[in-house]
């Protein structure tokens, strides 16, 4: 199956900031692969559902009991930037 | 006398009970190992002296004073650098999580500590586990101990190759296509990737959520087991953890494997495998059959179609969970003058080609219009697997094939390449496909004395069925080569 990408929209969509020239050679690469990957579009999956677990198990939930968690000073220090127990980054919208 | 650094973790465990070693000295010759082997190796990325030495001075008081943890007491052990180890920077190899210091113990680690190991350090992977060599780790390659012009395999390639050289007794290695076997293969040590939801994922540094799965890295298929014994179990920490009984596989070892139906996957046994490589799995099989085990070939044609699956499922799942990576929380982040550009500018400097490539082939997977053409697809055809499998599990109690097309690769020889990287993993994706356990064991080395892998899969939940064959094989084929690096100081 033939494939086409938009490239750039999809570097977008991935928030990686790409040049021209990256875009170009990511574009060929993946448009190879999917081709490849695109072979199993043509088994017949009609009726057959999809497997996430190999197991089927669905929805593990743990007793809704109160215990430690991780301290909130050492987990900011790891942080590039904080403030007053904030995670603190740069304005959502340009001035 | 033996190289302490040379001992199964069996005969270590024999000898500090006994009173002849202590744990400090099984870290000592771990150490004297890596101080002659990491020069060449690159196994490690980052070595824990301090707490591995008072780990060991731990265990070793614990002992005196008649406290046994069991098989992994005073053992000194590695971790592949995607588990997070409180206090000890971790990185998955890549730029970044430069510097990051966890704030907790992945669930594996805990369980280790309480089963009386000594986590000696954090070994080299590909960047996120995303690759067959430990070629796209941010932080160098690793080398293979039996000729250091060529990969050790990956993306655990640190983990097995410590392993190999004695550098650590055994490690844990993570698998999402294959990623424990295929090293262990081309560094000839057993790796074993358990069924999914045996082992929690908790603290795993997340690649694809619903293939990847931790598992042991031992010099014996025993060690493996003991390993294996240490890290499984029910973990409320992870939702997909499986809160059924464990299956017991220490005990299974040796139960031989006269009357065993074992089928031998056609698909995979026959082209693109080089002739060396089917030569020890040939030989192999004679050596089951003699002992006797019922071979058989069987066909499952849907595992053609495996890796195209895998390579839409895993960048799907890979580029949903690698989104957390986004200068906010974690490593450093390239300042820009609004969210989205910091953002941006700090992926872009931040992940290496492999994972930029794999992301951008996730989002187009799940982006509108893909998603059900390719990931839905994709998920559906892996349900064409796990029927296949488990179909052929009617007829047999273990499939087997060779673990790796190929032997190990020149470095470099695949680093432009992605879909001929891809195929390194061609015998190994099926089961993450499928789930269920498989295991690699060393049965020889080729005209180059390079490694040749046999492995080993069985239906889910039929973990110890593996090792029983696995223990088999190792028993029948009885390779005991060791690569040069390791042996060297014996003629120093």
């Amino acid at each position: 199956m033939p494939v086409e990408i938009d490239i750039a929209r999809v570097a977008r969509l991935a928030r990686i900031a790409l040049t021209d020239e990256e875009l170009e050679h990511y574009g060929a690469q993946l448009t190879g692969i999917l081709e490849h990957a695109s072979t199993v579009q043509a088994l017949p999956t009609e009726g057959v559902e999809p497997t996430a677990h190999p197991l089927g198990l669905v929805n593990g939930w743990r007793d809704d009991e109160p215990g430690t968690t991780l301290d909130r000073d050492e987990v900011l220090a790891a942080a590039p930037d904080h403030e007053d127990g904030y995670f603190r980054v740069p304005p959502f919208l340009d001035e | 006398m033996t190289d302490p650094a040379d001992l199964t973790i069996a005969d270590a465990g024999a000898r500090l009970r006994a009173g002849e070693l202590s744990a400090v000295d099984l870290l000592d010759a771990v150490r004297r190992r890596a101080s002659m082997t990491e020069a060449i190796l690159h196994a490690y990325l980052t070595i824990d002296h301090a707490g591995a030495s008072k780990a060991a001075a731990e265990a070793d008081a614990a002992l005196a004073g008649g406290e046994d943890r069991g098989p992994l007491h005073g053992i000194p052990v590695a971790l592949k650098d995607n588990m997070v180890t409180r206090g000890v920077e971790t990185t998955a190899s890549s730029r970044i999580l430069a510097g990051w210091v966890p704030p907790y113990d992945a669930t594996v680690v805990q369980r280790l500590r309480a089963a009386g190991a000594v986590i000696y350090g954090k070994t080299n992977l590909d960047e996120f586990a995303m690759g067959s060599s430990t070629e796209n780790s941010a932080y160098g390659t690793s080398r293979n101990p039996w000729d250091p012009d060529r990969v050790p395999g990956g993306s655990s390639g640190g983990s097995a190759a410590a392993v190999a050289v004695g550098s650590a007794f055994g490690a844990l290695g993570s698998d999402t296509g294959g990623s424990i076997r295929q090293p262990a293969a081309l560094c000839g040590v057993v790796g074993m990737k358990p069924t999914y939801g045996l082992v929690s994922r908790y603290g795993l540094i997340a690649f694809a959520s619903s293939l990847d799965q931790i598992g042991p890295i031992g010099r014996t298929v025993e060690d493996a087991a003991m390993l294996f014994e240490a890290i499984t179990g029910y973990d409320p920490f992870d939702t997909t953890s499986s809160p059924g009984p464990v299956p017991a596989v220490r005990a299974a070892l040796d139960r031989g494997i006269a009357g065993l139906r074992i089928g031998v996957l056609s698909e995979l046994a026959s082209e693109g495998v080089e002739p060396s490589v089917i030569a020890a799995f040939r030989d192999t099989l004679d050596r089951l059959g003699a002992a006797g085990a019922i071979i058989e070939e069987v066909s499952l044609p849907t595992t053609r179609h495996a890796l195209s699956a895998y390579y839409l499922i895993a960048p799907a799942e890979c580029s949903a969970n690698l989104a957390r990576f986004d200068g906010v929380r974690y490593g450093p982040r390239i300042d820009g003058p609004n969210v989205e550009q910091m953002m941006a500018a700090t992926r872009r400097d931040g992940f290496g080609p492999e994972v930029t490539r794999r992301i951008l082939l996730g989002t187009y997977a799940l982006s509108a219009g893909y998603y059900d053409a390719f990931y839905g697809q994709a998920q559906r055809v892996r349900t064409l697997v796990v029927r296949e499998f488990a179909a052929a599990y009617e007829r047999f109690d273990a499939l087997v094939t060779p673990t790796s097309p190929t032997t190990a690769f020149p470095v470099g020889a695949r680093a432009d390449d992605p879909l001929a990287m891809y195929l390194s993993d061609v015998c190994t994706i099926p089961s993450n496909l499928s789930g269920d356990p498989a295991i690699s064991v060393p049965v020889g080395l080729d005209e180059s004395g390079l490694p040749i892998g046999f492995q080993v899969l069985g239906p889910a939940l039929g973990d110890d069925t593996v090792f029983r064959v696995a223990r088999a094989v190792e028993s029948l084929v009885g390779f005991e080569a060791r690569p040069a690096l390791a042996t060297s100081e014996g003629a120093a």
